[in-house]
């Protein structure tokens, strides 16, 4: 798993709610069988105004101005920040490869879909969520002639801003530590195997059906 | 001593481990597998140099990429060479490590939500998940079912196992009788639309009462499916007689002595009456009419007599804007009604409603009529294999195509448009599906979440119209 640590970059305000994963990466790339390559179609709907398909020269596709990720004050930004329900509907973590490979670290927002909300652990990107007042304030900050920068910190639980915006965000203790440490899931669970084997002994007999 | 709720009684009974940092490891007894949420998941199990620790709890098809028309001519006839690869890549990683597949143009394929269930593969009290949010489906056999990321179906393929946290306790109470030519998806856009897209983000929904129970096995996996439409990644309805005589005789059911003590076990999946539940609703099922969505989530939802909001009237800037925003992408005016909304196409099928129930309460609409001739297209896309054999055997095929439907192969077809199945920029389609986000059936695409008879009776009049007077 990729680790997190701290980030300190510049804000895109996508200021909506209900962002579902159909936005953040469309189904037509879902097509690929690899983990990269996402990066450059994410919101694709949004972002470009001709119809995009996966394979063609998406540089040379024409860039819809209005959409604030191609507002050239946000490049390089690695913090997104959106409303509530950030990440609904479609299961796919081609989302967070998505945003990840396009260079997004974390994302800040008031709520998550609980699959998104997982799936973006095991990339490291951070779904940070913050309360709707405090948006209202970092929406309202960014919007300004110059792009917002927030230092986002896990170890601390902080988002810290201009003019001394600080607030604490939480977040679970086991996700905390599998970001923090970048560890293996896989390998953490294989290391229960004796447990898992065990489990299975005593539900063969229990329900001999289930195997 | 309280009650447990089923939710709690399918956790307790599939936790291996409960970990000092909160999180728990439960064990997963079915796991289902398609080609668009895997690749990823074997290429990275086999770069680990490892393997799937139990086979046989595996179960893979193909469904979201496969082409809905000449299935039978096998997938190197698939002429997008990107669907192609992607679908054979399945075929390969599955005849490459000895999991069951049912592939391509196998009667047994089809839509992985409707055949789990078909073949038996889903059972009471089974934890089930697959890279798919519409998992919530397999809920309504009392099994404790929800999506996964592609991480972790290469965490379930190689431990068998999920690294989670327990969610909170929901229940939903529908009473009932509901009305006549109310179906089991009205039920559930009629919820969505009260608790909202995510009342129940981080809560396992239980769906009860008479309105529930009155439903078929087909209606239930219709309200669990789209539970993820409302947030909660798990629906759940205990497990009764009509669960019991669904299952029974299925290919992967237990048979003979296991099928008794099965059943006995069974028995005891529904919350028990003392349970507590964090949050409880109740709806009136008398009340509910049949819905369509008229905007870009499918709690954007009102009955077929109502009409299409009024942003002018919407205090709060946030949901102003995003009715605003709707409306422009749907191309409506806010205060029109839901009947002027004329439409180009029409779908029935998807996880949500392509069960052969559905399929019948469709064409009983639809029998001695014509579709529109306003309408572009207007397809059927069966569920499964079987269903589709199914719905030939007793002639539906027969009633849709007089009708001027198009009768395809099975597979997820025009709910998500990834193979040639989609809507064009601006048209609006009654579809049966799941979700109405924007581009969801196709770049700028306008969709309207409707119950199979309601998209039937809509594919003949050319606009929506209320079922209920055709019944």
């Amino acid at each position: 798993m990729q680790q997190f640590i701290s980030e300190k970059g510049l804000v895109v305000p996508i200021d909506r709610s209900n962002i579902d994963t159909d936005q953040i990466i469309p189904k037509q790339y879902l097509k690929s069988i690899k983990r990269t390559g996402f990066g450059v179609n994410l919101f694709d709907d949004w972002r470009y105004l001709d119809p995009g398909e996966p394979g063609m020269d998406h540089s040379a596709r024409r860039i819809n101005p209005d959409f604030v990720l191609n507002d050239s004050k946000f490049n390089g930004a690695t913090l997104l920040m959106a409303r509530d329900n950030f990440g609904c509907g479609s299961s796919r973590e081609h989302a967070p490869w998505a945003l990840v490979e396009y260079g997004f670290r974390a994302v800040i927002a008031e709520s998550y879909a609980d699959i998104f909300y997982n799936n973006s652990f095991k990339n490291g990107l951070l779904p940070v969520v913050l309360a709707a007042k405090e948006l209202e304030y970092l929406f309202d900050k960014s919007l300004g002639d110059l792009p917002l920068e927030l230092m986002v910190d896990l170890p601390s639980q902080t988002v810290k801003g201009p003019d001394g915006f600080e607030t604490r965000f939480e977040i679970d203790s086991f996700r905390k530590t599998c970001l923090l440490d970048g560890l293996d899931e896989i390998g953490l669970s294989l290391a229960e195997a004796d447990g898992i084997r065990a489990y299975e002994n005593t539900q063969r007999q229990r329900t001999p059906w289930l195997f | 001593m309280s009650g447990r709720t089923l939710y709690d009684k399918l956790w307790d009974s599939h936790l291996v481990s409960q970990r000092d940092d909160g999180s728990a490891l439960i064990y997963i007894d079915r796991h289902l597998l398609h080609e668009v949420t895997s690749p990823q998941a074997f290429e990275g199990l086999s770069l680990a140099g490892r393997k799937p620790w139990r086979l046989d709890a595996n179960l893979a098809t193909v469904d979201h990429n496969v082409p809905t028309t000449n299935q039978a001519a096998g997938v190197a006839a698939i002429s997008d060479p990107v669907s192609r690869l992607q679908i054979s890549t399945l075929d390969d990683n599955c005849d490459e490590l000895g999991i069951t597949q049912f592939k391509m143009a196998d009667l047994r394929a089809g839509i992985v939500h409707v055949i789990g269930p078909e073949q038996g593969a889903t059972l009471p009290g089974m934890t089930v998940v697959c890279g798919d949010s519409h998992t919530a489906t397999h809920g309504a056999f009392g099994a404790l079912a929800h999506g996964i990321g592609t991480s972790e179906v290469e965490h379930v393929l190689a431990t068998q196992c999920l690294v989670t946290k327990k969610m909170k306790n929901m229940l939903v109470t529908v009473t009932g009788p509901l009305g006549l030519g109310v179906t089991a998806k009205d039920v559930i856009l009629s919820i969505i639309g009260q608790i909202g897209t995510a009342g129940g983000t981080g809560h396992a929904i239980e769906f009860a009462g008479e309105g529930i129970q009155s439903l078929s096995m087909e209606g239930r996996m219709t309200v669990c499916n789209m539970a993820i439409e409302a947030g909660a990644p798990v629906g759940l309805i205990a497990v009764d007689q009509t669960t019991i005589d669904y299952v029974e005789g299925r290919p992967f059911a237990p048979k003979n002595e296991d099928w008794l003590r099965a059943v006995e076990v069974w028995a005891d999946l529904a919350s028990d009456s003392k349970a507590v539940f964090d949050t409880v609703i109740t709806i009136d099922g008398g009340l509910i009419e049949p819905q369509v969505t008229w905007g870009t989530n499918p709690e954007m939802v009102t009955g077929i007599k109502g009409a299409v909001p009024n942003p002018a009237g919407i205090v709060d800037p946030i949901q102003r804007g995003s009715i605003e925003r709707a409306l422009n992408y749907m191309g409506l005016k806010g205060g029109q009604s839901i009947e002027s909304i004329q439409l180009d196409r029409v779908f029935i099928g998807s996880c949500t409603n392509s069960r052969i129930e559905d399929l019948r309460a469709a064409a009983k609409v639809v029998e001695g009529k014509r579709v529109s001739d306003s309408l572009i297209q207007a397809i059927v896309v069966p569920g499964s294999g079987l269903v589709k054999a199914q719905a030939e055997k007793e002639g539906l095929d027969q009633i849709f195509r007089a009708a001027g439907f198009e009768w395809r192969d099975p597979g997820c077809s025009m709910c998500l448009a990834m193979n040639a199945d989609k809507l064009g920029r601006g048209e609006h389609c009654a579809s049966t599906s799941n979700r109405n986000f924007e581009g969801r059936q196709g770049a700028g695409g306008r969709s309207h979440l409707v119950s199979p008879a309601m998209a039937a009776a809509a594919a003949i009049a050319g606009h929506f119209v209320d079922v209920r007077e055709w019944i």
